[in-house]
């Protein structure tokens, strides 16, 4: 009756919200967001999960929503991972040529990139996502399908990303507690630069930055693939406890102020500006300068720019973000940080807009689902994948369907 | 007379160039570092060797050895007494000047904590002022396990070659401690602990005579680590290549003797020297210096850079750390009750120098203040402290950099 193995969900467990994003893939494979749930999530910081009851019982609430929105039964999601303990680099594999003509194989593809995956990591590390890069033919740069070229030796860079087995493997755990499948597991910079960056985009190079709650993610791209990814475990929450230390106020107070007064660019007339806090009856409590305020969140997010600046130059990639700096996340909202950003950067910085997506965008443009639509992006392109490549069941429905009578 | 003497000496050394140095090693610690020393770096140097020990120093390789001898010892050395040490250098304190005379800097090279390395070097740099030069002193202090008296004696030295040279560059061996692993040998310890001395030696060498791109004068170096108490920290790194700027800052920063970038965070005075062939470019000092100056945000810091041909395509990094941790007001009456060194020097030196000191002793107390702030984290105490480069980034952004509010 009804077959929704065209329904996609992308889940995000955020450190300050869990987002659940429905979507539908029609047979063109062009994809269309129908539900989104959220909601808020108490038990995870930095990224990480430390509370798993409290995280399940978000996460049920998160599902449930969408469940009721896009009117359907999720069944398994694309899962979306972070924390201070992904990383990401390089690696390149080697495989000579051995035919008789020099041409290049599907085999000798598929065997190069088989050595390019065979890396060194540390025994409790697990590899999340491998991209590859580019293909070099006898030392040729920039190959993108070798296949059919001639060449004794075939060699590709893969950007390979793992992190800690034990941590993922406790959000997997989790999710299929609540009885949903995962169908795999995604290191939320990819998903994100999925959902903010056109192939242009990619081609001429950009660094995507998703400032969430309790980690930043970024990712660079440049000539159409992933050079470099990272993952720095500082987000919003940091910069409400350093207002909750520096201003002395509850981090409920900090965090609401942070919300309401927050800017990345200090003024000079907030210098002199004082905010009376007051209690639930309405007396005042305490006086805060406006100017702290302000520095102290300005200094946080320049900081956390300056530490992916300098993380890119030392990658060497500065100088090819042609298309700029994208960003995206909760924290990307704060009035400012696009000016910071490009004091810091030194380049063209654009807040995040979603791209080729359709339905809901009103709900959905906006900078802290860019993960979640990443995640429905990802899960289209695998399928559509699948698709193209007949599984045993269809394959024999391919052949057999014409035979049929359509019911 | 001397304070006369002095101001020429300097220019004159000034035109040239070229100061000529006189590295003196005093006792069987500093025979040792000087037996390390590879003389051909040190070209144009003076070596001469100080011992009261004559076996020792007969197997010095020293060209010019001096013993100090004297019908008490019967030719068996101090006896690790730096009293009898001092009392035999006071005795022949017109040799020990006589062994300065024509040089414009001496390095004294020393261990301290035995009998003539903490009793010769004070009243050797005594005199080498008095000949006219200027001193620099590089020490080590001795292990926590050769005991207190040794610990004592060498802090007691510490303070009396403060007094009388110019400037001390002190290493305590306690610090290498960490560094080496539990199977070296003893001989391999010695040689290590000299190695980083002599880094220093070389830090400071090629600062003073290489052609200067940048030039740092002897006078920037010594009112750097003039008066400041408790220990220098130096660090000597080089990397060759294309990247190898950022090689260095990087190995600055992870450097075991600067405890990965933190003593330079604590540091006061901060001096880098850069060498390299002649390819070195504006942007690697440039690179270099960023990451330095980024670590160490309250210090002052003198930059010198230096071409050598010989170098190729390496680029060596050398910095000297100085820090002020304890009120020397503590530790000064404590020298003073030992010996007289501190008075008679003052009585030598030229006007200015006096002048800054009895200023530096003029000012008031200021109240020290312990540090015992915790350094809160708020919501992400209990979690695992984010750390990159050595910083806990979980600490709010404007207490880590010392921004005061208000």
């Amino acid at each position: 009756m009804f077959d929704d193995s065209n329904i996609i969900a992308g889940l995000e467990i955020g450190t300050s919200k869990i987002c659940v994003v429905v979507g539908e893939q029609n047979a063109d494979g062009a994809l269309n967001i129908i539900g989104l749930g959220q909601s808020r999530s108490n038990g995870v910081r930095k990224g990480e999960i430390i509370n798993p009851e409290q995280v399940e019982e978000d996460l049920r609430h998160a599902v449930f929503e969408a469940e009721q929105m896009a009117d359907v039964e999720i069944r398994s999601v694309y899962l979306g991972v972070s924390g201070g303990h992904i990383r990401g680099f390089n690696n390149r594999g080697v495989h000579p040529v051995v035919s008789a003509d020099r041409e290049i194989s599907q085999d000798d593809v598929e065997d190069v990139v088989k050595n390019a995956k065979a890396i060194n990591l540390p025994a409790e590390n697990t590899i999340i996502n491998h991209v590859r890069q580019h293909f070099f033919v006898d030392g040729q740069d920039g190959v993108t399908n070798p296949v059919g070229m001639l060449g004794a030796r075939l060699e590709v860079d893969m950007h390979v990303i793992h992190g800690n087995a034990n941590r993922l493997q406790n959000a997997v755990r989790l999710v299929r507690a609540t009885s949903l499948e995962v169908e795999d597991v995604v290191f939320n910079g990819i998903a994100m630069s999925l959902a903010l960056l056109t192939n242009e985009q990619k081609e001429l190079g950009a660094l995507v930055i998703d400032i969430g709650g309790g980690t930043t993610e970024y990712v660079a791209y440049s000539d159409g693939i992933i050079r470099h990814s990272g993952v720095l475990a500082v987000g919003g929450d940091h910069i409400s406890s350093d207002l909750a230390i520096g201003l002395k106020v509850s981090l409920t107070r900090a965090h609401k102020l942070k919300l309401e007064h927050g800017t990345a660019l200090p003024t000079e007339a907030a210098k002199s500006q004082t905010l009376s806090l007051t209690n639930e009856l309405g007396l005042e409590l305490k006086r805060v300068n406006v100017g702290h305020l302000q520095r102290i969140m300005a200094l946080r997010l320049e900081e956390i720019f300056q530490l992916i600046a300098q993380d890119l130059e030392s990658a060497g990639l500065t100088d090819y973000l042609r298309a700029g700096v994208f960003l995206c996340g909760g924290t990307s909202r704060v009035p400012g940080i696009v000016s910071m950003a490009e004091n810091v950067f030194q380049m063209n910085v654009t807040p995040g807009r979603t791209t080729a997506i359709s339905g809901l965008t009103a709900a959905l443009d906006q900078p802290e689902f860019a993960t979640g639509i990443g995640l429905l992006k990802y899960g289209s392109l695998r399928q559509r994948k699948h698709l193209s490549r007949p599984t045993l069941v269809s394959g024999i429905k391919g052949v057999f369907g014409k035979f049929l009578p359509r019911s | 007379m001397q304070t006369e003497n002095q101001p020429p000496l300097l220019e004159t050394s000034a035109v040239a160039g070229k100061p000529s140095v006189r590295i003196i090693a005093v006792g069987n610690a500093g025979d040792a570092v000087l037996g390390a020393l590879n003389a051909a770096e040190f070209a144009g140097a003076e070596f001469v060797a100080i011992n009261t020990d004559a076996a020792a120093l007969a197997a010095s390789v020293a060209p010019v050895k001096m013993l100090l001898e004297n019908k008490l010892f019967r030719g068996l050395g101090s006896g690790g007494d730096p009293e009898r040490g001092r009392a035999l250098a006071e005795e022949q304190f017109s040799t020990l000047k006589s062994a300065c005379e024509g040089s414009n800097v001496v390095f004294i090279l020393a261990g301290l904590g035995g009998g003539a390395g903490s009793g010769i070097s004070p009243i050797l740099a005594k005199a080498a002022h008095e000949a006219g030069a200027l001193v620099l002193a590089f020490v080590t202090l001795p292990f926590e396990c050769e005991g207190n008296r040794r610990e004592t004696q060498a802090q007691t030295a510490l303070e009396q070659l403060k007094a009388a040279a110019d400037g001390v560059i002190c290493l305590p061996s306690q610090k290498i401690f960490k560094l080496i692993d539990e199977n070296s040998t003893l001989v391999e310890t010695f040689r290590v602990t000299g190695g980083f001395l002599i880094e220093g030696v070389r830090g400071v060498w090629s600062l003073l005579k290489r052609p200067g791109l940048i030039q740092v004068h002897f006078g920037d170096l010594c009112g750097l680590i003039r008066d400041r108490h408790a220990e220098n920290a130096f660090a000597f790194v080089e990397a060759s290549g294309p990247g190898r700027a950022r090689e260095v800052a990087e190995k600055i920063l992870n450097h075991p003797l600067l405890d990965e970038g933190r003593v330079l965070a604590e540091s006061d005075a901060v001096l880098v020297s850069l060498t390299a062939g002649k390819d070195l470019t504006m942007a690697e000092i440039n690179r270099v210096m960023e990451q330095v100056k980024h670590q160490c945000v309250h210090a002052q810091v003198i930059m010198g850079a230096a071409a050598d041909a010989g170098l190729m395509e390496k680029l060596c990094v050398t910095i000297i750390a100085a820090k002020s941790s304890a009120p020397p007001s503590q530790v000064m009456p404590r020298a003073e009750s030992h010996s007289l060194a501190p008075a008679v020097t003052q009585h030598h030196r030229e006007p200015a120098l006096s002048r800054q000191r009895k200023r530096g002793t003029g000012t008031k107390p200021v109240q020290g203040q312990l540090p015992l702030t915790i350094i809160s984290k708020g919501r992400f105490d209990k979690s695992e402290p984010t750390l990159h480069r050595g910083e806990d980034l979980d600490v709010p952004t404007f207490i880590r950099r010392g921004i005061a509010l208000n």
